[in-house]
C-alpha cells in the first residue's frame, strides 16, 4: 500500500484572543486564542502554503493526482484545486478534484490521494486540506474554530509512514448543515449527535480500524481524535481509556478546530514526533467517520519537515481586534475609501501570464544572466531579445530595498505596504507586503513570498503573490 | 547627438491660463474655451489665424474634444497624451510643427477636469490585466524616494521630514502670491509637518493639489515673433525622454534619482548651450508632484550636488529670493495639478517672468528659464525639460 512521503502545515499569522471576542460581545469567557486567516487568505491560498512546505525541494513530475478538501471553497463551479495546481506549478497531467460540503473532505482527501498513489504504480498524489471556520457572533462555533491547512504527498517510494488500514462509515443524521449562500452553519441539539452519531461512529471506527490491521490498542504510539465537537472527542477518549500521552494534543487553545484541515494538522504533529515503527491512528468524525492507521518507517528518522507546526505557532500577531476580524470575514460592512474599486482580473491576460501570476515563475536572460520580474521579452540589462529562460522565484529569499506605506490605496487592512524587494542572487520586484506591522518595516528586512488573494472584483478572485517578513 | 534641437527658431507669442482649482460649476469645455480665448487675445490673433492645434489631456480620445467647443473650422487638432507630461508634449509637438515649416501659427493647449470623478486623488482606468500589478496610489509610488534618499545620504527621519516640509512650505509661500493658484495662502511649517499621513513619510501637505484647469500657448516662427508681441519668449531647448522602465526590474536602480530626468536635462542643456545649469538657469518650474520628487529633481537637473540638495533646501537656495528660485508660481503643490494643463502652466510662469509680468513673484531680470515635467513613477517614467529665454 502507499504511504506518506512528505507533509506540510500552515497556520496564518494572525490570532484573536477568545476573551477579546467575549469582551466585545459582552458574553465574557473563552480561553486561549484561535488562528485567523488574513483578509487576503482563503482556503486555496492556505492550502498552497501548506503544499509548498510539503513539496519544498522535491521533484513534482511524478504527481498525478491532487485532492483538495475544504468546507469553504472560494468558488463553486470552478475548480479550486486547479488554482492550487497552478500555484504549485505542477505538471499538466494531474487529475485535480475538490472535496467539499462536509468536514469529511479533509481526511477524505488524504485517503483518496493514498488510493490514487497506490493505483498509479510509481505515481504520487497530493492531498491538501484547508479550512476557514466561520461562526455566527455569540455562537460557540466562532470561538471554537480556527483557520489552518495541511498537505501530504503520497506515494509508494521513500515513504515515511505507510498506511496500513483505513476504515469509513457513513451515517445520514442531522447534526450540522448550511444551505448554499448562507454564511453560518446551523446545528441540531448536541446530545442527539453525541449519542446517536459521533459516539457510536468513533467507537465503530476504532474497533474496525484496529481489527482490519490486526493491531491491538496497546500497539498504538499516538491517536488523533478529530471531532469539531470537543465533547465528542472527550467522551470517546474516556470510553476507550486512552492514556493522555497517547492522544495527540488537539491545539484547541492555540489554533482552534480547523475544520477539514484539523485531522491532517494533528497527523502532521504526530509525524513530527514519530519514531520508526510507531503506529498512529487518525479518527475523524462528522457525517460519518473516516479512520486511517499509519506505521512510521525507518525513513522517518532522517525526515525533517520544511517547517513544524510549532514554528508556525510561534510566528504570530495576537492583537487582532474583534471588529477587524468581523470586517475580514465580511460580517461587518465598512465605509469604502474614496477610491475606485479595483478592476477585476481579466481572463485572457491571466491565461497568457499564468506561470507568472499563479506560480511566480519569471525570466532570466540567457545572454547576460540578469533575472527579471515580471517576465520580459527584451533584457533590461543587455538588450538581448527572446533569450529568456523561465525561473521560479516563489521560494527565493529577498530583502527590502525601499518601501511605501500607502494610506490611500484600497485594502481591507490599511495601510497597504508596498516594497521594492531585491532577491538574493538577483532579480527585483515591487510587491505588496502582508502579515506585516507597518511601523516596523525598514530597509534591509528579510522577506519570503506567499500566495494570496489580493482582492475580489467583479465576482473574480485575484490571486497573486505577496511578500511577507520571513516567518 | 541625442537631438538636434530648434534653438531660437520658434517663439511663444501669447499665452492663457485659467485659475486652477475646484471648478464645480465649469466644464472641460468651459475651461478650454477660456484658456484658448485668453491665448488668442494675448497673441492678438483670432481663432482662424491659428493653423493647427495640439491638445493635451488624459483619455479624451480625439481632437474633437477641442474642435467641438471652440468650433474650429476644419483645421488639424492632434490629441496627445504622455502621463503627467502631457501638456509639455503638446507644446513640443506644436513647436516642432512650426520649426519644420508645416504651419505658421499653432496652438498648444492642455486641460484636465479631475474633480468630477467623485474620488480623491488621481483616477486612471487601466486596461484589462492579469491583476498582478500592485495597486499603489501615486503618492505611495513617489514616497519610495524618501526612505531611499534618507538612507543613502544619512538623513534621520526627522531631518528628512523637515526637508520635505520645507519644500512644501516654499511652494505654498510662492503660491500665496499667485492669484491663479489653487491654494493661495502660506501654510505654517508645523501644519505641513503634522498633516495627516497619506504615504509615510508623506502627509497630505506633501502632495500636489488635485484640480481642474487649462493653459494654452500660441507658437510661431522666431522671425515672425515680433509681429505678434514686443516681448516674445524663445524656445532654446525641448527634450523629451521615455525610459526603459528599468527601475522596477533592475537592482542597479536605487530610487534616489530619475535617470530619465538626467538624460532629458543633458539633452536640453546641449540643445540650449547651457554648460553650468546651476549658474546659467535663472529660474525653474519643476514637477513637484510630491515633495521628495522636487528634492531629487534639484540634483537630477544639476541645480545641486548629488546628495547635497537637502542642505540647499534648508538654506533657502530655491526660495523666491534664493540663488535659483524653483516653482515661483507655487508649483504643482500650490498652483494645482490638472494633468494635461500642468506643462503649459509651467510655461505660463516662464512667459510672465521673462516678460516682467509676474507681479509680487517677479524674479529680477531672469535670462533663462527651465520647465521640467514628469510622468509615471520613480524608475518608470517619462521626462520633459525645456529651456526658454528672451
Amino acid at each position: 500500500m502507499a504511504g506518506i512521503v512528505s507533509f506540510g502545515t500552515y497556520v496564518p499569522f494572525h490570532r484573536i484572543a477568545r476573551k477579546t471576542i467575549g469582551q466585545t460581545l459582552g458574553t465574557g469567557g473563552g480561553k486561549g486564542e484561535r488562528s485567523v486567516a488574513a483578509y487576503d487568505e482563503d482556503t486555496v491560498t492556505m492550502a498552497v502554503e501548506a503544499a509548498r512546505d510539503c513539496l519544498r525541494g522535491r521533484d513534482t513530475s511524478a504527481i498525478s493526482a491532487l485532492y483538495f478538501g475544504t468546507t469553504e471553497p472560494p468558488y463553486f463551479e470552478k475548480l479550486n484545486s486547479a488554482t492550487i495546481h497552478a500555484a504549485l506549478d505542477l505538471p499538466a497531467g494531474v487529475r485535480c478534484l475538490d472535496l467539499t460540503c462536509s468536514l469529511r473532505a479533509g481526511l477524505g482527501s488524504l485517503i483518496g490521494a493514498c488510493e490514487a498513489a497506490a493505483a498509479s504504480g510509481s505515481g504520487q498524489a497530493l492531498a491538501a486540506m484547508s479550512d476557514i471556520r466561520i461562526g455566527a457572533p455569540e455562537g460557540a462555533a466562532e470561538q471554537a474554530g480556527g483557520d489552518a491547512a495541511a498537505a501530504f504527498l503520497l506515494g509508494r517510494r521513500d515513504v515515511i509512514a505507510e498506511i496500513e488500514a483505513t476504515y469509513s462509515e457513513t451515517a445520514e443524521f442531522l447534526s450540522t448543515w448550511r444551505l448554499p449562500g448562507e454564511r453560518f452553519s446551523k446545528a441540531w441539539e448536541e446530545r442527539f449527535a453525541l449519542t446517536q452519531g459521533w459516539g457510536p461512529l468513533l467507537a465503530n471506527a476504532a474497533k474496525g480500524l484496529l481489527s482490519r490491521a490486526g493491531v491491538a490498542p496497546g500497539d498504538l504510539a499516538a491517536v488523533v481524535v478529530d471531532a469539531a465537537n470537543a465533547r465528542a472527542s472527550a467522551a470517546f477518549i474516556a470510553q476507550m481509556k486512552l492514556a493522555p500521552e497517547l492522544v495527540v494534543d488537539p491545539r484547541l487553545d492555540v489554533v482552534g478546530h480547523s475544520g477539514a484541515a484539523h485531522a491532517g494538522l494533528l497527523l502532521a504533529t504526530a509525524l513530527e514526533k514519530a519514531k520508526p515503527g510507531d503506529r498512529i491512528a487518525v479518527l475523524s468524525v462528522s457525517d460519518g467517520v473516516d479512520a486511517v492507521l499509519l506505521r512510521a518507517t525507518d525513513a522517518i528518522s532522517s525526515y525533517r519537515p520544511a517547517r513544524t507546526l510549532d514554528q508556525w505557532l510561534v510566528s504570530k500577531r495576537s492583537d487582532l481586534s474583534y471588529a477587524r476580524y468581523l470586517k475580514w470575514r465580511g460580517i461587518l460592512e465598512t465605509e469604502p475609501p474614496r477610491r475606485p474599486d479595483p478592476e477585476r482580473p481579466a481572463g485572457p491576460p491571466s491565461l497568457r501570464t499564468h506561470r507568472w501570476k499563479y506560480a511566480f515563475v519569471s525570466t532570466q536572460c540567457e545572454a547576460c544572466g540578469t533575472f527579471q520580474l515580471p517576465p520580459q521579452e527584451v533584457c533590461v540589462q543587455c538588450g538581448a531579445s527572446h533569450k529568456m529562460k523561465q525561473v521560479a522565484f516563489a521560494d527565493r529569499k529577498a530583502v527590502i530595498k525601499t518601501f511605501a506605506v500607502d494610506r490611500l490605496a484600497f485594502t481591507p487592512q490599511p495601510p497597504m505596504v508596498v516594497a521594492v524587494i531585491d532577491y538574493e542572487g538577483g532579480g527585483r520586484v515591487q510587491s505588496e507586503l502582508t502579515d506585516v506591522e507597518p511601523e516596523k518595516v525598514k530597509i534591509g528586512d528579510p522577506l519570503e513570498m506567499t500566495f494570496r488573494r489580493l482582492f475580489t472584483a467583479g465576482g473574480i478572485h485575484n490571486y497573486f503573490w505577496k511578500a511577507r517578513p520571513a516567518r | 547627438m541625442a537631438s538636434n534641437g530648434i534653438r531660437d527658431r520658434v517663439a511663444i507669442v501669447g499665452m492663457g491660463c485659467t485659475a486652477f482649482g475646484e471648478h464645480w460649476n465649469r466644464s472641460l469645455d468651459d475651461l478650454l474655451v477660456e484658456a484658448a480665448e485668453a491665448a488668442f487675445a494675448s497673441a492678438g490673433v483670432d481663432r482662424d489665424r491659428v493653423d493647427a492645434y495640439w491638445l493635451g489631456t488624459m483619455g479624451n480620445l480625439s481632437g474633437l474634444t477641442l474642435s467641438e467647443p471652440l468650433k474650429i473650422q476644419y483645421k488639424p487638432v492632434t490629441h496627445v497624451e504622455n502621463f503627467c507630461a502631457t501638456g509639455s508634449e503638446a507644446l513640443r509637438n506644436a513647436a516642432y510643427a512650426v520649426a519644420c515649416g508645416a504651419y505658421d501659427c499653432v496652438m498648444a493647449i492642455g486641460v484636465e477636469k479631475l474633480k468630477d470623478s467623485g474620488f480623491s486623488g488621481l483616477v486612471v482606468t487601466p486596461p484589462p490585466s492579469d491583476g498582478t500589478q500592485p495597486a499603489m496610489t501615486a503618492p505611495a509610488q513617489f514616497s519610495f524616494l524618501a526612505p531611499a534618499y534618507f538612507a543613502k545620504y544619512g538623513l534621520d527621519a526627522e531631518t528628512g521630514k523637515e526637508v520635505l516640509s520645507r519644500i512644501a512650505y516654499k511652494n505654498h509661500a510662492n503660491g500665496a502670491k499667485n492669484p491663479k493658484a489653487q491654494f493661495r495662502k502660506e501654510v505654517p511649517l508645523d501644519q505641513i509637518r503634522n498633516s495627516p499621513r497619506v504615504a509615510d513619510p508623506l502627509g497630505i501637505m506633501d502632495c500636489s493639489g488635485v484640480s481642474d484647469g487649462s493653459a494654452a500657448a500660441i507658437v510661431v516662427r522666431a522671425e515672425d515673433a515680433y509681429k505678434y508681441t514686443d516681448k516674445p519668449i524663445f524656445i532654446k531647448a525641448l527634450s523629451f525622454i521615455a525610459g526603459p522602465a528599468a527601475g522596477p526590474l533592475s537592482q542597479d536602480y536605487d530610487f534616489t534619482t530619475f535617470p530619465e530626468v538626467v538624460a532629458s536635462a543633458r539633452d536640453a542643456y546641449e540643445q540650449a548651450g547651457v554648460k553650468h545649469p546651476a549658474e546659467e538657469i535663472s529660474m525653474a518650474e519643476v514637477h513637484d508632484c510630491f515633495t521628495p520628487t522636487e528634492l531629487v529633481l534639484y540634483e537630477d537637473l544639476g541645480f545641486a550636488e548629488r546628495g547635497g540638495a537637502w542642505r540647499d533646501v534648508l538654506s533657502g537656495a530655491f526660495d523666491l529670493d534664493g540663488r535659483l528660485p524653483v516653482n515661483p508660481d507655487g508649483g504643482l503643490k500650490s498652483f494645482g495639478h490638472p494633468i494635461g494643463a500642468s506643462g503649459l502652466r509651467m510655461m505660463y510662469e516662464m512667459w510672465l517672468q521673462l516678460r516682467g509680468e509676474a507681479g509680487p513673484r517677479q524674479i529680477k531680470n531672469p535670462k533663462l528659464g527651465l520647465t521640467h515635467n514628469l510622468g509615471g513613477a520613480p524608475g518608470r517614467c517619462v521626462s520633459f525639460v525645456s529651456v526658454v529665454g528672451r
